[in-house]
């Protein structure tokens, strides 16, 4: 019993200070995002500063990934396809888990600087984020639909792959600017942050970015899911009100 | 000014809907339709999601009807006999269209089965509008600028229907049956099409039961207001995809564009009026057969899943 302890923590002394040699410090200019009626986007600054207790390893250069990541939901992504000379949606794929909004930053190319396994480890690229759990079943050529998600959703600006954008001074202190743009869903965004060195990622930590609507928006929101009767019978009634008055000064008017 | 909208989670320029409600609130002030078969598209152009354009559009309507039919009532232009009359079939359809909606629904084919019913009847619709108002403007054009006459009593076989009954602003005597059928027909293509019907009301009522058209567009607005509202609260419970600050930006841009344009169309000739109509109820047609039949440039779409 002695020994099986001893052999233990043999095994934690040997491991800890490998996995400890260097941490990673972080911070956000801010944790909280408030969606107001004149809500333009916001720009959040991330930043931190790599820790170490011994000098910095020689054989491989320090990168830095940082992702963003919104409240995820399920989607049906359809398909056109001509029948007849008329083009309707023919086949769908449901898609288990997509995030709102996914933008990476790093201090490099992802494919030099993230071995594959360490990706799959962590999600870190889009096609580990999109959960697409069984879609090969579901249609033919079911990649070209994650793929069409991922095209579509980088126009529209929800996914970044920003390449090089955290800058990274002296191995130690690391910066970036994440915008987040106006169109932007409710929740909890999560910031990672990552330091590799060869491929292989050294420390992480977790953040999160509260997104909440506030004042006239979050009361709106508020009565439209709470009180779902009461917001249709006001939203009648503002209606009335309204093309009565504009009847009412019009009449003013001319008269 | 960019605005945040907090059911449809986009942020949309305030002036560019204040625009288009006026654009669209003009229209409906103009012709006595609702604008529901403008509004709806013209949202799912500038980005708001279909559900939130449905519904909020369906408000917006009831806003600009409201507007226009002050203005009618006025003009002594509603015919409240009928109007009750369309309304209680327009309930009817209305219902019975909702289950076939749902049905659709569950196959998968809602987005084609909506889209060709837009391009069927819009179409079907404006074809004879226009053929039949360039006729009769060409007609009056003719006969030296003078309308023809026309008899006030046509007996036909919807003059053997029993019910009958006096509808003195349109100055019918005819039974209820055909208007309640036209408002149950419009009722349920409401239901199906997400717009107000007043685009179908407006030429059922002047062809089909023969009102004149100095009421009909005061009844219409009339049919419209209940129908659309009914909509809205139907959207508000069952989705929550009103959209309240959406829709306050387009109905004030809505009831000015509506004052203005029920003062327009009492310059213009009847004739002319549906001509106009006509014209652009033939071109959204047009515009949404166009999508059917081209190959989009993008051929996937990305859509929430609903919740059943």
């Amino acid at each position: 019993m002695m020994r099986a302890v001893l052999v233990l923590l043999a095994g934690f002394v040997g491991v800890a200070p490998a996995a400890a040699t260097e941490a990673i410090v972080t911070g956000l200019s801010q944790n909280r995002v408030q969606i107001t009626a004149n809500f333009d986007g916001s720009e959040i600054l991330i930043y931190g500063a790599v820790k170490r207790d011994a000098p910095a390893p020689l054989d491989a250069a320090l990168e830095v990934i940082v992702t963003v990541e919104g409240p995820s939901t399920p989607l049906v992504i359809r398909r056109k396809e001509k029948v007849a000379g008329i083009w309707l949606n023919l086949s769908a794929v449901t898609i288990d888990a997509a995030p709102s909004f996914y933008a990476v930053a790093t201090t490099g190319p992802l494919d030099k600087i993230l071995s594959d396994t360490e990706d799959l480890r962590h999600h870190i690229t889009l096609p580990q984020v999109i959960r697409a759990v069984g879609i090969s079943a579901e249609a033919e050529n079911a990649p070209d639909f994650t793929e069409a998600l991922r095209r579509i959703r980088m126009e529209e600006d929800r996914y970044r792959i920003a390449e090089r954008s955290v800058a990274l001074t002296q191995e130690t202190l690391f910066r970036t600017d994440v915008v987040l743009p106006a169109n932007l869903t409710e929740g909890d965004y999560k910031v990672r942050l990552f330091i590799l060195r060869g491929g292989a990622v050294i420390d992480s930590q977790e953040r999160l970015i509260g997104v909440r609507k506030a004042g006239l928006e979050r009361f709106l929101y508020n009565l439209a899911h709470q009180q779902p009767f009461l917001y249709g019978v006001i939203s009648l009634l503002m209606a009335a009100v309204a093309g009565w008055a504009a009847s009412a000064a019009f009449k003013f008017v001319r008269s | 000014m960019q605005i945040y909208l907090p059911i449809a989670e986009v942020s949309i320029n305030a002036f560019l809907l204040l625009g288009l409600g006026g654009i669209v609130g003009f229209l409906s002030g103009m012709f006595g339709v609702g604008g529901g078969f403008l509004i709806t598209p013209l949202l799912l152009f500038i980005g708001v999601p279909p559900g939130v354009a449905v519904a909020t559009g369906a408000n917006q309507v009831v806003a600009s009807s409201i507007s226009g039919m002050l203005v009618q009532m006025k003009r002594k232009g509603v015919d409240f006999r009928m109007g009750i009359v369309l309304l209680l079939g327009g309930f009817a359809g209305s219902f019975v269209g909702v289950k076939v909606f749902a049905w659709m629904t569950a196959l998968g084919q809602i987005d084609l089965f909506v889209q060709l019913s837009y391009v069927v009847f819009l179409g079907l619709i404006g074809g004879m509008m226009f053929v039949e108002s360039t006729r009769s403007l060409l007609r009056a054009h003719r006969a030296g600028g003078a309308a023809p006459i026309r008899r006030a009593h046509i007996h036909t076989w919807v003059h053997g229907l029993p019910l009958k009954m006096k509808f003195r602003a349109s100055g019918l005597y005819v039974s209820v049956l055909p208007p309640a059928a036209v408002g149950a027909f419009v009722g349920f293509l409401a239901a199906i099409m997400g717009v107000g019907g007043g685009f179908i009301l407006v030429p059922a009522m002047i062809y089909l039961l023969g009102m004149p058209t100095k009421v009909v567009i005061g009844t219409s607005l009339f049919q419209i207001i209940f129908v659309t509202g009914f909509t809205t609260i139907m959207h508000a419970i069952n989705s929550q995809t009103v959209d309240m600050l959406l829709a306050f930006l387009l109905i004030v841009g809505g009831v000015i564009g509506a004052q203005i344009g029920a003062r327009v169309s009492t310059r213009l000739k009847a004739e002319q009026l549906r001509i106009l109509l006509a014209v652009l109820v033939l071109t959204v047609c047009f515009k949404i057969a166009l999508d059917l039949l081209l190959q989009p440039s993008e051929l996937f779409s990305v859509n929430p899943v609903v919740l059943p």
